[in-house]
């Protein structure tokens, strides 16, 4: 265990190196260094036994399914997760104090705004989405993930990609494409492990047992591949130098703008709505305990999300230099996807008709309801802010942020930690979790920061937006720019509290599915029971 | 039900739900992006824009290296505020030459699309090293490393080369002296008839940090944002010409 600690810092300290190194060629060793350590510490932690917590043995039953690296995805995304969560409230601390960006090149905003961004996304929905998948995969197809190791070299493969896009981030590697923002050479290394990822998800798909393919897998599907279509054309790009970090997009100016808010909405899209969506489509039903709602919705909704959302991207660029033909289709498109979106969020809901007396005595099911009511709210608000009128009073302002949490804490964000609440004890051979009663207190934390952050940043966003705007008697502007950031203040104390709030949800979690990894169980009273004995 | 029946040929077969799935989502991004690349009124006809010269361009790279496009847009919209608060309305023709563009999406601070030449070198400076010393409310980070840091620029022709296989109009000779033309625009005092000759003489060389004996980051941040917004004649500007409509 030891041997793994030391190859695992002497991996992260050659990283950081590498990253900050003064010339390529250091910046080569200490990549070398980091690769040879990185995988020794990998060779070490695969001979480990993981039942081996010799007090607590994992009494999970061999099942056939290939499940060590579907555990090793919970434990990944709890802690990206946590990390995601933690560089979000310290950067909206940031834009209330800016004295915390401490005056150094690497710990500004703008270095560590990317950081957030991509620790939530792809550090944390991504693992979530990876390793859902492969149990989804593996229990609905009745196979064995295909390809033997190759799903850890994808587990391992995307660890790899975060830590050199984190610490790029740092160092001020960055293409400048939001949600695209890695390098070239990060870009074709993500490239290669996500062709493995659809290598291993097809491959499970055509040695299935079962004759149909279960709906989430249609979901997961169609994320994966759109996700490879979309990463690979909007990177595309001239680097510089082989051996250098920087290079150019292959585009410029107005069609550079549409490609990567093609991607960047999509990014939403698929990464954030189909993928989540086919998780939604299995760990519903399953701690639901009820079948789906409606097969015929889920395939007029499928296949109509994944039409219309293609189109969307252009509504990013309302009253820009973008032809206004394109922002037109846009805006229609946009407004078309709210049908597509809210039959998800029907099939989700009406999956527990009869079963609506669980949300009083589950959390995990209430956890589950409550992200498909934010799915469907920040849908119903998504078309809404893509209308032109709308949208040149929300474009530039906190009202877009505010928005992308609705949909990112609410929506992404509960329907994961309802499926790690599920998985845990499952994956561990635990009857039950540590305790109900902390993901109850998870519940209304991550509730209450959500309402207290949406709704700050609707007042700050709107009210921003209109004193760009106002005019006095006179015809001239009333508000100078730094006037309006002063006003933003108090949104931005009331939006790190909502933050802070979330955070200390998702630290419970990390508790909870800690304590159930190591098989204890708290003693407590069950959920829905009545809190005290009534005296005898 | 027969749809429905149908449907169950593609439930039943993986690569079929791949290939499907693909074209449908193929579509839209092909009806939207590809028209852009060759519709001739996507971009206007304007005077003056030109590729970046190599300091400007050193200074755009640190301007992303920074992520300063999180906090300021630089695509003004035609709305009477933003035209009055920031300048004319942004055009195409004026990011055409821009890999990445950097139109950005948030406006925690300004629109930077026409700063330049509204603020003192000087003013840069001192707002870049202690935003709060100029503006008190300001919540911008503070940038006095730019100042210590001398920029790297040994292989600025190598930038200018990647720009040209992007198709931007650098020739021979911008490349073979963009060295030499990156020092001279930090320098009054040097031979700056080539690096007119060949951006233009709008150029605009300067002392950019106050300090003459060296190039940094901040020179190189500086003269790129006196230089924004600042190529187009609006003057020779024809918005409602056949060619520029869009």
């Amino acid at each position: 265990m030891p041997l793994i600690v030391i190859f695992g810092l002497i991996t992260f300290v050659a990283v950081i190196l590498s990253a900050f190194a003064h010339d390529a060629l250091f910046a080569f060793h200490m990549a070398l260094i980091a690769v040879i350590s990185g995988g020794a510490a990998i060779w070490r932690m695969r001979t480990i036994d993981y039942s081996g917590t010799a007090a607590i043995p994992l009494k999970a039953k061999d099942t056939g399914y290939m499940d060590d690296v579907v555990r090793a995805g919970v434990i990944a995304t709890t802690f990206w997760g946590v990390v995601g969560f933690l560089v979000g409230v310290y950067i909206a601390l940031q834009l209330a104090f800016p004295q915390l960006n401490l005056d150094l090149p690497w710990t500004t905003f703008g270095r560590l705004r990317p950081l957030h961004t991509s620790a939530v996304i792809f550090a944390f929905g991504g693992n979530a989405l990876i390793m859902s998948s492969f149990y989804v995969v593996q229990r609905t197809t009745g196979a064995r993930l295909w390809g033997g190791g190759l799903s850890w070299f994808v587990f391992w493969g995307y660890q790899v990609f975060i830590v050199l896009a984190a610490t790029g981030y740092l160092a001020g590697i960055t293409q400048s494409r939001e949600y695209a923002e890695p390098e070239w050479y990060v870009d074709l290394w993500l490239t290669v492990v996500w062709v493995a990822y659809l290598a291993v998800f097809l491959g499970t798909l055509l040695k299935r047992k079962e004759p149909h393919i279960y709906v989430a897998n249609w979901f997961y599907l169609a994320f994966i591949v759109t996700i490879a279509m979309l990463h690979v054309v909007n990177n595309l790009a001239i680097p510089v130098s082989p051996l250098g970090s920087k290079s150019y997009s292959l585009f410029s100016g107005v069609q550079d703008a549409l490609i990567q808010w093609w991607y960047g909405h999509n990014a939403v899209g698929f990464f954030l709505t189909a993928g989540f969506l086919g998780m939604m489509y299995y760990f519903v039903p399953k701690q639901a305990n009820r079948p789906i709602y409606s097969y015929r919705l889920s395939i007029v909704h499928f296949w109509s999300l994944i039409f219309l959302y293609i189109w969307a991207g252009p509504h990013h660029l309302h009253y820009t230099a973008l032809p206004d033909w394109a922002q037109t289709l846009g805006m229609v498109f946009s407004i078309m996807l709210w049908m597509p979106s809210w039959g998800g969020m029907i099939n989700g809901l009406m999956t527990l008709s009869g079963a609506w007396d669980k949300l009083r005595t589950d959390p995990i099911i209430r956890m589950m309801v409550i992200a498909v009511a934010f799915y469907g709210m920040s849908t119903f608000e998504g078309p809404m802010m893509s209308i032109r009128a709308v949208n040149s009073l929300s474009h530039y302002t906190d009202w877009t942020i505010g928005h992308v949490h609705s949909g990112a804490l609410g929506w992404v964000g509960m329907i994961s930690f309802g499926a790690i609440y599920f998985l845990a004890p499952r994956l561990w051979g635990r009857n039950r979790l540590y305790s109900l009663r902390l993901v109850n207190w998870h519940f209304w934390l991550a509730t209450i920061g959500i309402v207290l952050y949406a709704s700050a940043m609707w007042v700050s966003g709107i009210m921003q937006g209109l004193m760009w705007r106002e005019y006095d008697q006179e015809g001239f502007l009333v508000y100078s720019f730094v006037e309006t950031v002063e006003a933003m203040h108090p949104y931005y104390l009331i939006r790190a509290l909502g933050g802070l709030l979330y955070l200390a949800g998702g630290l419970l979690m990390a508790f909870n599915v800690w304590k159930t990894i190591r098989g204890d169980l708290r003693n407590e009273v069950p959920m829905g029971a009545p809190a005290t004995q009534p005296a005898q | 039900m027969s749809a429905l029946t149908r449907h169950a040929r593609i439930e039943k077969n993986a690569t079929l739900l791949l290939g499907l799935s693909l074209a449908v989502v193929a579509i839209g991004g092909i009806v939207e992006i590809v028209p852009l690349f060759y519709h001739q009124n996507v971009i206007e006809q304007v005077e003056g824009v030109r590729p970046y010269t190599p300091l400007e361009l050193a200074g755009r790279n640190i301007y992303i290296r920074e992520g300063c496009y999180l906090c300021h847009s630089q695509m003004i919209r035609p709305m009477r505020d933003e035209v009055e608060r920031y300048g004319h309305y942004s055009l195409a023709a004026e990011s055409m030459y821009d890999h990445p563009f950097q139109w950005g999406s948030k406006r925690t601070g300004p629109d930077l699309a026409r700063v330049g030449g509204r603020y003192s070198d000087e003013w840069h400076v001192q707002h870049l090293t202690d935003p709060r010393s100029l503006v008190p409310t300001s919540i911008m980070p503070p940038y006095g490393h730019l100042s210590r840091t001398l920029l790297d620029s040994h292989a600025i022709a190598d930038d200018l080369t990647a720009n040209a296989i992007a198709g931007v109009p650098y020739d021979e000779a911008m490349i073979a002296n963009a060295r030499a033309d990156l020092v001279a625009q930090a320098d009054p005092d040097a031979d700056s008839d080539g690096l007119m000759e060949r951006y233009g003489d709008k150029v605009k060389i300067g002392v950019f940090d106050g300090d003459s004996t060296r190039v940094t980051e901040m020179d190189a941040l500086v003269a790129y944002l006196q230089m924004l917004g600042t190529m187009v004649d609006f003057a020779a500007y024809e918005p409602l010409s056949e060619d520029n409509r869009r």
